[in-house]
Formats: C-alpha cells, structure tokens, sequence
C-alpha cells in the first residue's frame, strides 16, 4: 500500500500506516536508526498531533487543514522533467541547484554528488546507504522529538529528502540553493527530512525554497536538522511562497558548538497555513545566533513563527528581529522563547517583534517570553504594533508625494531592515524586488504563476522606483 | 570585588519578618474542613440574607466541579482543604460602638503594626485616613464611617454592607469577578468571611484615602476577603490596602476577590503593600496568596489605577486587570515583586480593551533574590471594537545572585489597525560599575543596593498615596537588607 | 497676494489653538511669526501644510486664489507650500536619495512634467547640497535617521533647494542650531529668496533674524496674531521680551 486516497489526518492513520509498511521504511535502517524511528513512532503515539489545547499551539489550528483529506506516498512519483518544474532559480545568482519534488529528492544525474572538496551533497535516502555511519552520527540528534507530535511523525517516517556535509575547514564556495516545489493533482500529504552538517571552520551558505506549483491543497511536515561545527558559519535563508490552500509545518532544529555562527532568515510570502518552529541550542560556549523574520500575510492568510533558543551554555548572543505586515483577514503569530540556563553567563539575548495592521480584519498575537535562571545576563525584548505611522505619512505627503506611494515607501521600508540583511547581492535583490511586488499586490514567482497575480486586465503600474541609485 | 559583592547580597537576602508574632486573643473557629455545613455554618454566622447563602452554595458546588489551574510558573504543594479553618474570629465581648471597646489586644496589634484605628491620631501629619481592619475572618473596626457618611460615602465591613446595604451587594457582588471566574475565585465566593465595602456617590470626591488592613492571626485557618468597591459617575476615590500574618512553619490560604466598578467619568485608585509572611530562609511556611482582583471601566472617561507593591507570601499569584468597556476610559498597572529565598510570584495584569480610544499603561518591576522565582505574566487585548486604543507596557527585571529566576511572559493581542500597542522589557542585575560608583562616593554596598533597587522600583513607588510610599520604600530596602525577609 | 488667512480659528481634540488669525503674505517678501511658547506658532504652520490632527473650526485660507482646505496635503506641497519642520521625522529604511527622487518627480508629474532622468537628477542632488554645504554622504543614508539635530536642519533646508516651493514656511528652523549651522541655514534661504516666492519664518528668538532679515515681523501670542511691524519689532521684543506683550494684553 503505496498512497492513502485523500483521507483526512488523524493519529490513527498514521499509526496503521507505519505497521503495515515497517519493513518499507527501515529498509535501509542500520540498527541504530531502526531504534530512533521505533522510539520516535511511540513518542508519535504518545503526543499524536498538537492542537489548541497546547500554549504553543493555542492560536494556530489545524482542524480545517486536516479534514481536508489527503493523499500520502511512500514513494516517489515516476519520472518528472525537473528542468521543467525549477524554473524558481534567482537570475544571476550562481548557486549549486538541488531539488525536491513532494518532499522527495529529484536530480538529472546523481542523486548523491561527491565534489572535490570533500563536500556531499544530495538525497538523504542514497546518502543513508551510502555514508550510513556518517548519518547515524548526526541524524535524529539535533531535532527533539519529544516537543511536538510532527517531528516525532517526521523521524518515524524519514526516508527521503535533502542531505549535505561540508568537512570540517572547508568553505562551500557558492550557495547551495535548495528548492522543494509540491505538485501533485491531489491534495498531497508530505513529509520530507533534510540533515545538513557544517564541519568545524567550515562554511555554508543554504537557500531554502518553499513553493507550490499549482493550487491545489498540500500539507507539508518538513523536519530539517542542522549542525554548525567549532567556528562554523552557517547562513541560512527560508523563502516561503506557497499557495493559499498549502499548510506549512516547517521544524528546523540548530545546534551551534563552540564558536558557530548562525543567520537565518525566514522570508515568508505566502501560504495558507504557515507554521514555522525555530529551535536553536547553544550547545558550546561563544556561540551566536541572529534569526531575522519578515511575512507579508493578506487574505485569509496565517503565519505562526514559534522561536525557541536555548541558551545552554555561556557567552551565546542571539538576536530574533521579526516584523510583519498583514493585510485583510491575516492573523499572524509571534511567540518566542529565550531560555536562559542556570550556567549561562554572560548571555546576550533581544527579541524585537514589529506588526503593521492596515485593516480592522487582521490580527496580531505576540508573545516574546522571557525565561531566566541567572543574574549575569543582557536581555530585553520589545513589541509593537500599529498602523504605519502616521509622523512619517505627515512628512512625506508634505514633501508632495502621494498617500498611496507613500504607505508602499513606507511598508517597504519598514520591510527592509529585514531585507538589508540579506547577505548575498543578488539573493537581497531578489527580494527586494519580491517584497516590492507583494506590497504592491503583484507578487510571481514563476510563469507558471497561480498566486495572486496581476490580472492582465488589471496591470499593477510601479509608482516609485525603488532600484538604489 | 565579585565575592565581596556577593556576600553581603547573601547577608542582605536572608533578613527576618518583622510582623510574624502571634496575638493570643480569644478566638472561635469554624469546624475544620469544608462542605456545604461549612457554608451554612458561615452564612449562619454571619446572619446572612437568604441570597447570600444561595450565592455561596452555587459557587462552591461550581468550585467542585474545577480544579486547580497549573499554567503559572510556580511550584505549589498540593492543599488539602479539609485541612484549613475555613472561619475563625475573635470573640466579641459585647456589641462594640466606640474604639475604647475594641479589645485591647486587638488594637494593640494593631498599634503593632502600625496601624492606628484611633480617629484622632493622623497619620504623619497628613489628612485622615480610614481604615477598615479586618483580622482573621472578620471586621473589627472600621474609622471615619460617620465622617465619610456626611458625604454620602459608605465605607463598611462587606457583613455590615450586606446587612445594611443588600440592594447595593446584590447588584455588584459577582458583576466583575463571577464566582465562575477562576478556581479561587470559586472558592472565595463560596466561604469569603468578610472584607470592606465602599460605595462613593455621584460626584464626590472621597475627602480622605480609604485603607485596609488584613491581618492574619490564627493557625490553620484560611482568610477569604472580598471588597468590593464602586464609584458612581464622576466620584473619586484612592484606596489602600495591607497585609501581614504571622510567622508559622506551615503554608496558609489566603484567596481574596476584589471588584472596582468605575462609572462614567469615575476613578479608582488602588494601591496595595503586600506583606504577607514570605516563610523562612529555606521555603518553609508562609503565606499561598491567590488573589483575584479586576475592575471594569464601565462608562466613558473612567478610570482604575493599579499600584502594587508585592514583597510578601511564599507564592504570590495575582493579576490587578482592567476590563476598558467604556469609550475614552484609561486602565493602570504599577508594579514592584520582589521575592526572595524560595519565594515564588507569578504577577501581572490583563488589560481588556474594548470601548474606543481606551489607554492603558503598564510598568512592572520585578526584583529577584535567592533561589526565588518571579515571573511577569500580562495580557494586552485590543478588541476589534476598540478603535485607536493605545497601550504601552514596560516590564523590567532585576536579578540578584546567580540562583534565582526572572521570566516574562507578555502575550499581545491586537485585532484592529487603528490602536499601537508597546511593549518594552529588559532584564539586567546591579552592575559591578554601579556598585563601584558608589563605593567611590563613600556608600557601603548594603546601602548602594538599597538605594539602586529603590530607585529602579520609583516609577511605580511614586504612583502610591504619600501614606503608603513612605512604608513600601522602607520595605524594600530593608527586604533586601536584613530585617525584614 | 500669495497668501492670505482670514480669522482662522484651528484646535487640535476640541480645545482651540488659533482665535483668528489673519496674515497675507505677497511673493517676495519675507515674514517672521514671533511669540512665546505654546501660542500656537506651529499650528498654524501645521494648519497651513494640512495636517489632519488639526481641525479648522472657522475662517478661511486662500493660496494662488485657492481654498487651501480643499486640497490634500501632498498637492499643497506640489503647489508650491513648504513645510521645514521644527522636529523633522526619522524614517528608517527610506534613503534621501530615493525619497527625494520621488518627491520631485511626484511633483514633477503633478505640473505635467516628464520624470527627471537619473543622471540629471543626481547632479541636481549635488548642486543642492553644496548650497548647504552638505559634504558628508548624508543622501545616502535614511530620512533624518541618527542625524544631529543641525543635519536634519541642514537636511531640510536641501529639500527646500531640491522642490523650489513658491511658500516656504520655516518653523523654528533656527532650535538646537549652533553658530555655524545656523549660519549656513540662513545662507541657504536667502540664495533661494526670489521675487516669485515667500517665506514664513517662525522663531522664538531674534537672533536667526539677524541672518534672515524679515520684511514684517508678527506677534503670536494666544492664538492671536497681536502686533505686527517691521524688522525693528524684532529687536524691541528682544530688549523687552515677551511679557511686554503679555502685559499689554492684559
């Protein structure tokens, strides 16, 4: 039994599924493995999924993603033309491309590249026969299944999805770019689980693309482990574009040792129902962690950004900056978590959170909390929200530049202390340009195009030009 | 330099309570336990009108259904309520009508503490203030009534109220805190002895502070008050509140309920030192203070004020809410929490915007020490409706030492464009410059951190009545200083 | 007559500000406004701009011949109305460059005219600001964002040379300056003094006077404008400050 005809999610099902199908998924297990998916299929059992009798889950729920009914796969669908499907690469930017199709790991040639340096790079199923030892080592330890239902689901079902290993002290020399597309003719339930190990000194630059190809309805259980050796760098971007029909549940788990550096970026554009769990642990001295976070929600639209560093150790910074627009009836959600343990000296922690609300519709929840077991700590947190302001509006129209203009060089200019953080030129341009045309209400992607696009009728006109000069 | 410093941190943690001696007053008890005989047996007491017993056996058969709530940060040992005297009151010689036939004891305790229930004796030189004093269960005394009476004001004991004043009780008794509400309000609207009742008319502005004082007494009893506090349109009002209980191995109840009704173009000011016995230096007894207390805003311009001083209890769970109804009207939280050695607070507020341009404001100080826990824990709601509405929170932290804790909790909710809510928190401890700086100028560290913990808790110590400042600035600094824990 | 205000009565949530003030203005001619703190010198800048907050209860303002109060903000400022504000906003995220470039060409397309090529405009950008010696990268940085208080004096003064505005009022451009800027500022405005356009200067102290020498001086006080002179008012209100005012309304 391959696929489920369009089932609606419950606990159950999954349970049934995982016996009937045991001998598919632990195939390629070694021992230690077949014990983390066993244990994490009864960690399943126990929590089953969230809902909104949960702190963390009290203001997202998924009752209506789940009746939906979903079809789910245990493996992948024939052939597709790849080329045909990733069309989402950002012009000029030269990045090594891999992709995901319905979470399962799709490539022209190898499904495992080995490069000079030392670098492997593509599906986590081969690299499980592959490199079993060096998967044993790091798979299933960063991600914490015991915090929440789906990762546990996600570690019980892992099979395919995006690996990638940078030896210690090797610099990967372009952004990988790594674009997971759901297309499918039915509503699809996937789950995908992606392991990216950063060596000690070593560098990489990951873009991660969330996007739909059409509109039907999807819901993704994305688990994505990382680990950032000694000194290692890690720059990482989440880009979410996904029809108003997906579900998102989007889990990435870092774990920083001695001296690792992490900026992440979590640029959310659209999506139905977007859940994302951050979870960082500082499991070394000297760490530092920056989380940037922009959404841009409308219609009915909801995003839950649930942010949790752990500060385990001392001397850690870490900074989560997110800031939100949303229009008509969006709700968004910010909830993050500073825990600050009993040996955590030194700790430097700040938690901004900033909304604009441009209709009486939208809604904003947030909660920056704040947990300390110790006095040798800088934290502070702020949060608001509110229309544009209103000084600004005075100032500008002042100035003889038009209401309507103004709000747009407002909103993106609040969207831009985000943008700006962007490291890579023409990644930042991208979403500059992005960003510009969301605001404006014209926002593609691709050709193919089925969000919320300008109507050929109905061409949405550039009032300002916002290219630097 | 940092050891020197944490020595006397460790001295000035650990002080003694001051106010933990025991009165030795002729005292009768409700039998142990609690039933529906106990509420009878209350209401029986009490002398109460058929409505009042009804209101109590209703709460308490719905309290039976709940069961204690668990989402706050605090560690509380499991309470039998079979255990606790639900009802002890000193036994009254004979119908009392002037102070000299106050027990003596009774106002020797109170001179005891402070608190003077002699009408001709002002307070520091300032205007007089009332004072309702209630020990254990019930009411002893209440100065100025007659004073206040020539204005139209009532100021009682909540039994006197529901004797003289039922329409009054019935109409507001359970309007902002129904006995639904929480677990311990449940249970307070169910057994609550005694409390004070003050009804300000319209348009009187109350000539005097109106004040409070609990007293806890006996051992193993619970105190259960409820005041209840309602300001016609345009009255003014600021009232006081303090508390104190003595020093006893085993952790005592105390779940009070107090209710502000602010009309239109009403305000209420309400100021509260809490200094209930924190249990010693090793988390043993002390006071559970689970205290509900909300006043609603109900017509234009009004408005509720807040200020709390929480240095007392060994667990403190508390949030002073406004519920803004009225169009224009201004909600206010003023909060110091210092706790030290085990002590565990989880203190806050809920500010419920739903008339237009609605402004609340809060300021929460929450000082650390010892093993202690202390945690802000606050609700910002704007509704839909609440259009142009504005709030603005700050809520700050200071630890001292390394073992203790200091969390926040804010949770914002804003469903409309036109209102801008802020909020702002930082978390810090006394830093070695500070310290420093002021060792150069010739002040020991015990004082520096006497006068740097003061001075970070001033914003909300200068929002309370002159009477009070004086007494809370005193506490902090000698909460932290050594003779008082 | 570029100007004229007749008996404007103005209040900000129903308490009133202005009482009826009344002033015409002709192009060419520098005006000063004088008068203590809180007698409504700034509203009526405000007014005149149209910022909404401020409700005008009464009375009439007329520019060009039009009825002020019908138009927006923004095509008041394209007419040829600008305000220099005395506490001039940060805005994070918006380059001068890029704001300025819209402005100008916003206002460019209000009169019919095509968008100014960048390059035109980018040698408009740097003849402006040696007019008031800007020599930092200011323009690449955001609107008023970290400024001192005498760049974003500075700043303003640039904006005033890059919109050309027919009405420039200046509302205490001359607070918080030191010597220097304050020098510079007033240097700025009297190269831009033409016979076609006019300036309202508002200022608590006479001393921005002695740079920008007014045609008429008037006394603000109460919401009234209750004396008016030539340059010579100026300096008798600094020898005898304003409680001579405030005594002789009594």
């Amino acid at each position: 039994m391959q696929s489920e005809h369009k089932e609606i999610i419950t606990k159950e099902r999954f349970l049934d599924l995982f016996e009937k199908n045991r001998a598919l998924l632990t195939k390629n297990d070694t021992a230690l493995l077949a014990g983390t998916r066993e244990k994490a299929i009864a960690t399943f059992a126990r929590l089953g999924f969230p809902d909104t009798s949960l702190e963390t889950w009290n203001l997202t729920s998924l009752e209506e993603s789940f009746n939906r009914g979903y079809d789910y796969y245990l493996r992948p669908s024939e052939e597709v033309d790849v080329q045909k499907v990733f069309r989402c690469n950002i012009p000029h930017l030269d990045t090594a491309v891999i992709g995901q199709l319905n979470g399962w790991y799709v490539s022209k040639d190898v499904p495992l590249m080995e490069l000079g340096n030392g670098i492997i790079m593509g599906s986590l199923a081969e690299a499980r026969k592959k490199y079993p030892q060096l998967i044993e080592k790091y798979f299933g330890t960063v991600a914490d299944d015991a915090g929440d239902g789906f990762t546990a689901l996600n570690t019980a079902f892992a099979q395919d999805g995006v690996f990638i290993y940078v030896p210690d002290n090797v610099k990967s020399p372009k952004p990988v770019q790594l674009i997971n597309v759901i297309h499918h003719d039915e509503n699809i339930f996937l789950q995908s689980r992606n392991l990216i190990v950063v060596g000690a000194n070593a560098k990489l630059s990951l873009v991660h693309c969330d996007d739909s190809y059409n509109h039907q309805a999807s819901f993704s259980n994305i688990v994505t482990e990382i680990h950032v050796g000694e000194h290692g760098v890690m720059d990482h971007y989440k880009l979410q574009n996904l029809n108003n029909n997906s579900t998102l549940i989007s889990s990435v788990f870092f774990r920083l040792e001695d001296s690792a550096s992490l900026e992440s970026h979590y640029i959310s554009l659209n999506g139905g129902l977007l859940r994302n769990n951050i979870r960082v642990r500082f499991n070394a001295p000297h760490g530092r962690a920056n989380i940037y976070g922009l959404y841009l929600m409308d219609r009915k639209q909801h995003v839950d950004n649930q942010v949790f560093i752990d500060h385990a150790y001392p001397d850690c910074t870490s900074s989560e900056t997110f800031k939100g627009i949303l229009d008509e009836n969006a709700r968004a959600i910010f909830n993050g978590h500073v825990l600050v343990r009993r040996d955590a000296v030194k700790t430097d922690a700040r938690q901004s959170n900033k909304n604009i609300l441009l209709t009486d519709t939208a809604r904003v929840n947030s909660k920056p909390f704040l947990e300390i077991y110790n006095d040798d700590v800088k934290c502070s947190h702020g949060s608001t929200t509110g229309q544009i302001d209103q000084e600004s509006m005075f100032y500008l129209r002042q100035r003889g530049i038009g209401e309507e203009t103004a709000r747009m060089l407002l909103m993106f200019a609040f969207a831009d202390e985000i943008v700006t953080r962007i490291d890579i030129p023409q990644l930042r341009q991208r979403i500059e340009d992005m960003v510009k045309k969301r605001l404006q209400g014209e926002l593609q992607i691709c050709e193919q195009c089925v969000l919320h696009c300008s109507t050929p009728e109905h061409p949405v006109e550039f009032q300002i030009d916002l290219s630097k000069i | 330099m940092e050891s020197q410093a944490n020595k006397i941190l460790d001295e000035v943690t650990q002080g003694d309570y001051k106010y933990g001696f025991v009165t030795d007053i002729d005292t009768e008890f409700a039998p142990v336990g609690l039933s529906e005989d106990t509420i009878h047996y209350i209401s029986a007491k009490k002398n109460e009108p058929a409505f009042m017993l009804e209101f109590r056996l209703k709460a308490y058969r719905h309290w039976l259904t709940m069961s204690q709530p668990k989402w706050a940060h605090l560690n509380i040992s499991p309470i039998n309520f079979q255990e606790i005297i639900f009802y002890a009151a000193p036994k009254k010689k004979k119908e009392l009508s002037s102070l000299d036939e106050v027990d003596p004891e009774l106002l020797a305790t109170f001179n005891k503490l402070g608190i003077s229930l002699d009408e001709q004796k002002k307070l520091a030189g300032v205007a007089g203030v009332a004072v309702d004093a209630v020990i254990d269960s019930v009411s002893v005394k209440t100065t100025f009534s007659e004073t206040l009476s020539k204005h139209g004001i009532i100021f009682c004991s909540f039994s006197e109220a529901v004797q003289n004043h039922p329409d009054l009780v019935k109409q507001y008794m359970g309007s902002v805190v129904p006995y639904t509400d929480n677990y311990f309000a449940a249970l307070n609207s169910a057994v609550f002895s005694d409390g004070s009742f003050c009804y300000i008319p319209k348009g009187v502005r109350c000539p005097m502070e109106l004040s409070t004082y609990f007293r806890i007494n006996a051992a193993n009893t619970g105190q259960f008050e409820r005041t209840l506090i309602v300001a016609e349109e345009g009255a003014y009002v600021s009232y006081m509140e303090g508390c104190t209980a003595p020093q006893r191995d085993e952790n005592q109840l105390h779940a009070a309920i107090v209710e502000i009704v602010a009309m239109k173009d009403a305000s209420v000011k309400y100021s509260t030192v809490q200094n209930w016995y924190p249990g010693d230096k090793n988390g043993l007894g002390g006071i559970y203070n689970f205290v509900t207390k909300r006043g609603i805003c109900k017509g234009s311009n009004s408005k509720i004020s807040w200020t709390q001083v929480e240095t007392g209890s060994a667990i403190t769970w508390k949030y002073p809410s406004c519920i803004l109804l009225g169009d224009h009207s201004v909600g206010e939280f003023y909060s110091v929490a210092v706790t030290n050695n085990h002590q565990q607070a989880d203190t806050g507020t809920k500010m419920m915007h739903l008339g237009k341009n609605t402004r609340s404001t809060i300021i929460s100080k929450g000082i650390s020490a010892g093993q202690s826990n202390n945690s802000y824990r606050g609700l910002v709601r704007i509704s839909k409706n609440a259009v142009n509405s504005r709030n603005y929170s700050q809520c700050d932290s200071l630890l001292l030492g390394a073992r203790c804790g200091a969390h926040t909790y804010p949770y914002i909710q804003v469903d409309n464009k036109s209102s801008i809510v802020e909020h702002e928190a930082t978390t810090s401890k006394i830093s070695e410059d500070q310290l420093f700086y002021c060792q150069q100028r010739g002040i020991s560290n015990e004082s520096a951190i006497g006068l740097i913990v003061n001075g970070y808790a001033k914003e909300v110590l200068k929002q309370l009545p002159m009477e009070f400042a004086v007494e809370a600035q005193k506490l902090l600094s000698i909460s932290l200083e050594g003779s008082v824990g | 007559m570029l100007l004229q205000i007749k008996n404007l009565h103005a209040g900000i949530n129903g308490k009133e500000i202005l009482r009826g003030v009344d002033l015409e203005v002709n192009a060419g001619e520098v005006h000063a406004i004088m008068g203590p703190n809180g007698t409504g010198k700034s509203t009526l800048a405000s007014v005149i701009a149209g910022r909404e907050v401020f409700d005008v209860t009464a009375g009439e303002i007329f520019y060009k011949g039009k009825d002020l109060q019908k138009l927006s903000i923004e095509d008041r400022a394209r007419e040829g109305i600008f305000l220099g504000f005395q506490y001039p906003v940060e805005i994070p995220g918006v380059s001068i460059t890029n704001f300025m470039r819209t402005a100008v060409n916003e206002v460019r397309k209000f009169k019919g005219l095509d968008p100014l090529p960048a390059g035109e405009f980018l040698r408009l950008m740097e003849e402006k600001k040696q007019l008031v010696e800007i020599t930092s990268n200011l323009t690449n940085r955001s609107v008023n964002e970290g400024f001192s208080g005498g760049e974003k004096k500075k700043n303003e003064i640039f904006q005033m040379a890059m919109l050309e505005p027919t009405l420039a009022i200046l509302d205490e451009t001359d607070s918080g300056l030191d010597i220097d800027a304050l020098r510079i500022v007033a240097n700025g405005v009297n190269k831009l003094r033409r016979p076609d356009n006019a300036f309202v200067v508002i200022t608590h102290y006479q001393r921005l006077l002695d740079y920008i020498v007014p045609d008429f001086v008037h006394v603000l006080f109460e919401g009234k404008i209750v004396k008016s002179g030539g340059k010579e008012l100026a300096l008798e209100l600094e020898e005898k400050g304003y409680d001579w005012i405030k005594k002789e309304q009594e």
